[in-house]
């Protein structure tokens, strides 16, 4: 016998996938088709871009006419793997100044009053109010010569500091150096960490850390041993949320960068609009999107393993 | 100094912001004792537990064990471990780990830990679910691990809050007895706070009942029980019959009360003089009830046998007892409860029927508070 309600079912499983499918729909005509009209550019000719020049039927076989050049020349031109270095590496580093910076702040956060909690969110939101322009324009002006913050950190002595750790040339000189580059994206990419950490972190059980202090544990051990084990899934949210965009950050190392940092988004302008090479701009998209991918993909396959019904 | 109890808890009292949650508890346990603080909730047990652990510092009054003064000690240095209620087992640590956590504060090796914990696993018995993370065990089996966590540092002290709370009932009968016997057997000293009084009478030598912060009665669970000290006492625990009287004749050897509807004959003497305004309890199961009027020794009129004749207005039939609701003339009703220790056949009581009820001179309890 079928129970009651199974005939009202159907209506309902098809509503729900209906309303998975939309998105799905969404990304496959605005994501997954580009992607790959992008990854065919960039195996075929300048000219070459009716499908029919890379897939030929011909005297009763398939010819597939790939030109793999691109990729080639992205393996052994020492100018793209420095490039790709570089923004890995600067991505890296603002992904672990947004973690050093962001943990602390959306813990206290988490463990403030609840009432005071939403005033505390909205502060954190309240940089996307303005536009994310106009206030990386305002960072080269306190980073200029005269400029606001600039005067404070000489007159700190911390120019010297970063002179001597190499982030820049030499003191007095900030910007379009890899410490304004750093600054400005962990300045613009802190509320995306802040966030995801903040959300994991107020759903925390309390009683968690009175029983490892019962246990023996001072508050600093219990941090460590509990919270922060507890807190993975917003670590790693936070993480990806800053790395990926800012991989591909082209505005902020326009604005903020030097020579010494070009980035991958940086290439991407030049192979694009300078050199008019269209193959070879879609094969460095290609190839950021599948050094993004690939790690997070095989990271969060471990994860799975790790923890079955926890995310 | 003479000998000190090994648990001494004097004048405690704390506030949160001016309201009194513990107000003036002393209570002195003895080791190896498992003492049980019942109440229902907000009653202040949970407070005062928590006092003993650590997480709240009272606002006077002091905490000594074994002779020393825990005044100050935050939790994670005091020789006690607290089973949580819900348990708190931490969700991304296997059980093993779980019952290590304590053992690898204390700075212990690996080898002594793990020898521990499998000392631990083997006492509840969980030995093949050591690498098994809490979420993917059964509530009991939880709270044995919540049991195994804080037993691993052979505290001192066990405090337990709410131990069966999260079971449903027919394991909680069973885990009851398990939980008492391991306590037994590792021969700890426990404080236990609930609000289930089956809980605390099967497993507490002595039980104290609390209300609004403070301590109503302390005793063990038969005294609680049979001689209640206040009103609010014989109320809470179990199914009592509360008439309030006037003392009318009060000898060493006897006492009358005068409720109304029954004049109670109590087999001893009581505190108080002639006219006293007094409660009687009278517990469901200690009054008899049938059809015929009963006869003491064949002597109608022996004023010692309590008895009261009234029609019956409810029957609930429990299977192993039967209780009644009595209606007596004066529109009160005397609540019985009676063992089926026989088999009932034919001439069982029904609603409206007329019958007796009587009981014992030395039945009732005879408040004055």
């Amino acid at each position: 016998m079928k129970p009651v309600h199974e005939r009202g079912r159907k209506p309902g499983l098809s509503g729900r996938r209906a309303v998975i499918a939309i998105p799905y729909v969404w990304l496959l005509v605005f994501f997954l088709l580009p992607f790959l009209v992008v990854a065919r550019i960039s195996v075929s000719e300048m000219e070459a871009t009716a499908i029919g020049d890379i897939v030929r039927w011909r005297d009763g076989a398939i010819d597939i006419n790939l030109r793999w050049q691109t990729y080639w020349l992205l393996l052994t031109d020492d100018l793209y793997f420095s490039t790709y270095v570089a923004s890995l590496k600067y991505a890296g580093v603002t992904t672990l100044l947004c973690l050093a910076i962001g943990y602390p702040f959306a813990y206290f956060m988490a463990r403030a009053r609840r009432s005071i909690q939403p005033a505390l969110l909205m502060l954190v939101m309240m940089p996307f109010w303005t536009s994310f322009l106009l206030r990386v324009y305002a960072w080269k002006a306190l980073l200029s010569e005269n400029g606001l913050a600039a005067r404070a950190i000489e007159g700190l002595g911390l120019d010297r500091l970063l002179a001597a750790a190499g982030l820049i040339p030499g003191p007095g000189q900030l910007m379009n150096t890899p410490f304004s580059l750093v600054l400005g994206m962990t300045y613009t990419y802190l509320p995306f960490m802040i966030l995801p950490l903040y959300s994991n972190l107020a759903k925390m059980d309390l009683r968690l850390l009175e029983a490892a202090s019962d246990l023996g544990a001072s508050a600093w051990t219990a941090f460590w041993t509990i919270t922060v084990p507890l807190s993975r899934a917003g670590i790693v949210a936070g993480a990806m949320l800053v790395f990926i965009p800012c991989v591909g950050e082209y505005v902020i190392p326009e604005l903020l960068g030097g020579p010494q940092t070009q980035m991958i988004g940086r290439t991407l302008w030049d192979e694009f609009f300078s050199n008019n090479d269209w193959p070879m701009a879609c094969a460095v998209a290609v190839t950021m999107i599948l050094l993004v991918i690939v790690p997070i993909a095989i990271f969060s396959r471990n994860q799975g393993d790790a923890s079955p019904s926890r995310a | 100094m003479s000998a000190e109890a090994f648990l001494q808890i004097r004048n405690v009292v704390k506030s949160f912001d001016g309201h009194l949650a513990v107000d003036d508890v002393s209570i002195d346990i003895a080791q190896g004792e498992v003492f049980a603080l019942l109440g229902s909730s907000g009653c202040g047990k949970t407070t005062l537990l928590r006092m003993l652990a650590g997480f709240e510092a009272p606002t006077s009054g002091t905490i000594r064990l074994g002779g020393r003064d825990l005044a100050g000690l935050p939790p994670y240095a005091r020789p006690m471990n607290m089973m949580f209620q819900s348990y708190a087992l931490f969700p991304h640590l296997s059980v093993a780990d779980n019952i290590a956590f304590g053992l690898k504060r204390d700075g212990l090796g690996a080898d002594a830990v793990a020898s521990r914990v499998d000392a631990m696993l083997k006492l509840v018995q969980l030995g093949p679910f050591a690498g098994r993370k809490p979420h993917q065990l059964s509530g009991g089996q939880q709270q044995r691990v919540a049991l195994a966590r804080s037993l691993a540092k052979k505290p001192q002290l066990l405090l337990l809050d709410e131990p069966l709370g999260a079971l449903d009932k027919k394991l909680r009968e069973e885990t009851q007895i398990e939980l008492g016997h391991i306590i037994n057997d590792v021969g700890v000293t426990c404080v236990m706070v609930t609000h289930d009084q089956e809980e605390a009478m099967t497993m507490a030598g002595r039980i104290a009942v609390m209300s609004e912060g403070r301590l109503l009665q302390v005793g063990p669970p038969d005294e609680i029980y049979e001689a209640p000290a206040t009103r609010f006492v014989a109320d809470f625990i179990g199914n009592v019959n509360l008439m309030d009287g006037t003392l009318v004749e009060s000898a060493a050897d006897h006492a009358v009360v005068d409720c109304g509807d029954i004049t109670h004959w109590i087999g001893k003497g009581v505190a108080g003089g002639r006219g006293q305004r007094v409660t009687v309890a009278l517990r469901p199961e200690k009054i008899r009830i049938g059809r015929a009027e009963p006869l003491p020794h064949g002597l109608a009129a022996d004023p010692s046998l309590n008895r009261v004749r009234g029609i019956v207005k409810e029957v609930a039939y429990f299977g192993s007892f039967t209780v009644y609701h009595l209606r007596l003339a004066g529109g009160a009703t005397l609540k019985i409860s009676q063992s089926n220790a026989e088999r009932q056949a034919g001439d069982t009581l029904a609603r409206d029927d007329a019958a007796w009820a009587s009981w014992t001179p030395g039945s009732q309890v005879v408040l004055t508070k």
